[in-house]
């Protein structure tokens, strides 16, 4: 689905990713951990052309798309939910759904697909005429989510879904990510909270001053003392 | 079914407005004249001024790109038919061809100042366009030398008035024994053209591309992850801002007979933007009744205020300029605290303001 190759991202002089390699498989749930500053956005935004790849390769679905635009990539079915949301405060939860579906032009399928998405976050549905600037960080979260999936993505990206959430809601988006995986939808989750998302994902990826310090199923990375040190909070 | 028949005396109270708002505006021009042939070109500068202001609405309100240059477009306009129509290079087109050439030099100019600030926003933005405005006023005044193009700081003179067939808009004809001046002629041609940049802005403003605007106004980021092609949509707004721009411009040179590079200043382009503020940014009829407000209220001053001074004082104490800007700044202050948004915001822009105070 996804193969990043010796991917290198910098902004302006300063390296932030040296060289990577990740490969994302059709149906899988893939997490990209690590400490804050490691590069985890930064890659993100790199995969989904909103920063320009210094060298390396991306792949997806079988086509080079280095260089791509985000427009384009949308279009290819590759969504982003970025980090602190992004959702346009001024405009209605419908109205941000119908913004998630900009790409489409089938009007049925949208209003099947809005549906869905309420069916996966009844709470948005109840708010649905409400601004998004007035919905807790939770439901923003919850929103961004409903409207990535707008879009029918077909690999789905999410940047720090956790942040900024109350336990109780932190629990509750993780459970939403499931269920979005389970509908058939690739993912690749960048997290600050490394327990949590390998509890959830099928493999996971360590990330360390842009670059992979550990790789490999996530249970495995679950176990292994080094990432238990680092991120779990255990000593070694 | 209380409801339907409800509805159906709403469509039909809607349709009754309509109705009387066309009498009216058809009608208008000779009640008008009836005051002072003045106020038929007061009213005809007033629509110029709602073509501008519609114009500057698409980049400010739709897009949310302050622009404080937007006036260089209206001078592209004018000057493009000036140029065209005026025995200066002793060239007279058509006005039906040199309009859309206006409008289409406008748009190149739009897109040639979107380009290089497609990464501002904000002030820097608003820098940057001001000084676009004040470059094209200065190469304006100084392109008359060493090849004479503008003909500097004099202008040019004896523009071509428009002509239909063997309709002269400069002359006044006996129609059904009423003499129809030249202001009224003008003014029905102006009325047609503003009907359709009206429809075009209403259009608009519920259209995918407007949608697309709204989304790059609140946030260009998670614009971008929606596919929106943030570059294109932003020069879009640029471009088709622009081209209303040239066609009033057209129509101001047509209307004049003279223009100069004095017409152009920053001023005029504060003036318009104050229009789509006071009006309601986003909002196609609140921007029309700002720029009607803005256009008429100082006019309605200059022959009130003297005499009413002259009256109760004996002297002028205070100019009519002067007793405008203090009103004016005075109209700004009030809005801001009490209608942010404009007199008929937009829906999207009050809930934004909202959002953001809470």
């Amino acid at each position: 689905m996804l193969v990043l190759s010796r991917l290198e991202l910098a902004y302006g002089g300063i390296q932030a990713v040296k060289g990577i390699d990740i490969v994302v498989d059709q149906g899988e749930l893939v997490c990209l951990v690590g400490a804050n500053g490691a590069g985890k956005t930064t890659t993100l935004k790199g995969i989904c052309g909103l920063l320009p790849v210094k060298a390396g390769t991306i792949v997806y679905r079988g086509e080079n798309v280095t260089g791509s635009p985000a427009f384009r990539l949308v279009r290819q079915g590759l969504a982003l939910v970025p980090e602190g949301r992004g959702v346009f405060g001024g405009l209605t939860i419908e109205e941000n759904l119908a913004m998630g579906a900009y790409i489409r032009t089938d009007r049925a399928g949208v209003a099947a697909d809005v549906e869905r998405v309420y069916a996966l976050f009844p709470r948005l549905k109840e708010r649905r005429r409400q601004t998004a600037g007035t919905l807790s960080g939770g439901e923003q979260q919850m929103l961004a989510m409903g409207r990535a999936i707008m879009s029918r993505p077909k690999l789905l990206l999410l940047d720090e879904p956790s942040m900024g959430l109350a336990p109780l809601m932190v629990q509750k988006v993780f459970e939403t990510i499931i269920a979005v995986a389970r509908e058939g939808v690739t993912i690749l989750l960048v997290e600050q909270n490394a327990r949590l998302a390998l509890e959830v994902s099928h493999r996971g990826y360590v990330m360390e001053s842009g670059e992979i310090t550990l790789a490999g199923e996530a249970r495995a990375l679950l176990h292994d003392p080094k990432v238990r040190a680092a991120y779990l909070g255990e000593a070694a | 079914m209380p409801g339907l028949i409800d509805a159906r005396h709403r469509k039909r109270l809607a349709w009754a407005g309509v109705v009387v708002v066309a009498i009216v505006l058809a009608i208008l021009p000779f009640a008008l004249a009836q005051v002072g042939t003045a106020w038929v070109r007061i009213t005809n500068t007033a629509i110029l001024y709602v073509f501008l202001a519609l114009g500057l609405n698409i980049v400010v309100g739709f897009a949310g790109l302050l622009d404080l240059g937007y006036i260089a477009f209206y001078a592209v306009g004018a000057y493009v038919y000036a140029l065209l129509a005026s025995p200066h290079f002793n060239l007279h087109l058509p006005f039906w061809i040199i309009l859309p050439i206006g409008a289409a030099l406008a748009c190149v100019f739009g897109v040639l100042l979107g380009t290089p600030t497609l990464k501002l926003r904000g002030d820097y933005l608003a820098i940057v366009t001001l000084g676009f405005g004040e470059i094209i006023r200065i190469f304006l005044n100084n392109l008359a030398r060493p090849v004479n193009i503008t003909n500097g700081p004099q202008g040019i003179a004896q523009i071509d008035p428009v002509r239909i067939g063997d309709i002269n808009f400069a002359t006044t004809q006996q129609v059904l024994g009423v003499a129809v001046t030249g202001p009224i002629k003008y003014y029905y041609l102006l009325l047609l053209l503003m009907i359709a940049v009206v429809a075009i802005n209403v259009r608009l403003q519920d259209s995918r591309i407007g949608r697309a605007w709204e989304a790059v106004r609140e946030d260009e980021v998670a614009a971008r992850a929606m596919g929106i092609n943030t570059r294109n949509i932003k020069l879009l707004a640029f471009a088709m801002g622009a081209s209303f721009g040239g066609v009033a411009g057209g129509m101001f040179s047509a209307i004049q007979g003279f223009i100069s590079p004095e017409s152009f200043g920053l001023v005029e382009s504060v003036m318009v933007l104050a229009m789509v503020v006071l009006g309601g940014m986003g909002n196609v009829w609140g921007v029309i009744l700002g720029a009607i407000l803005l256009s008429f209220v100082p006019e309605i001053l200059r022959y009130t205020v003297e005499p009413a001074q002259k009256a109760i004082f004996g002297r002028l104490l205070l100019e009519p300029e002067v007793i405008r800007m203090l009103l004016f700044g005075f109209a700004l202050v009030l809005m801001m605290l009490f209608r942010p948004a404009g007199i008929v915001p937009s829906s999207v822009r009050k809930r934004e303001l909202e959002s953001r105070r809470a």
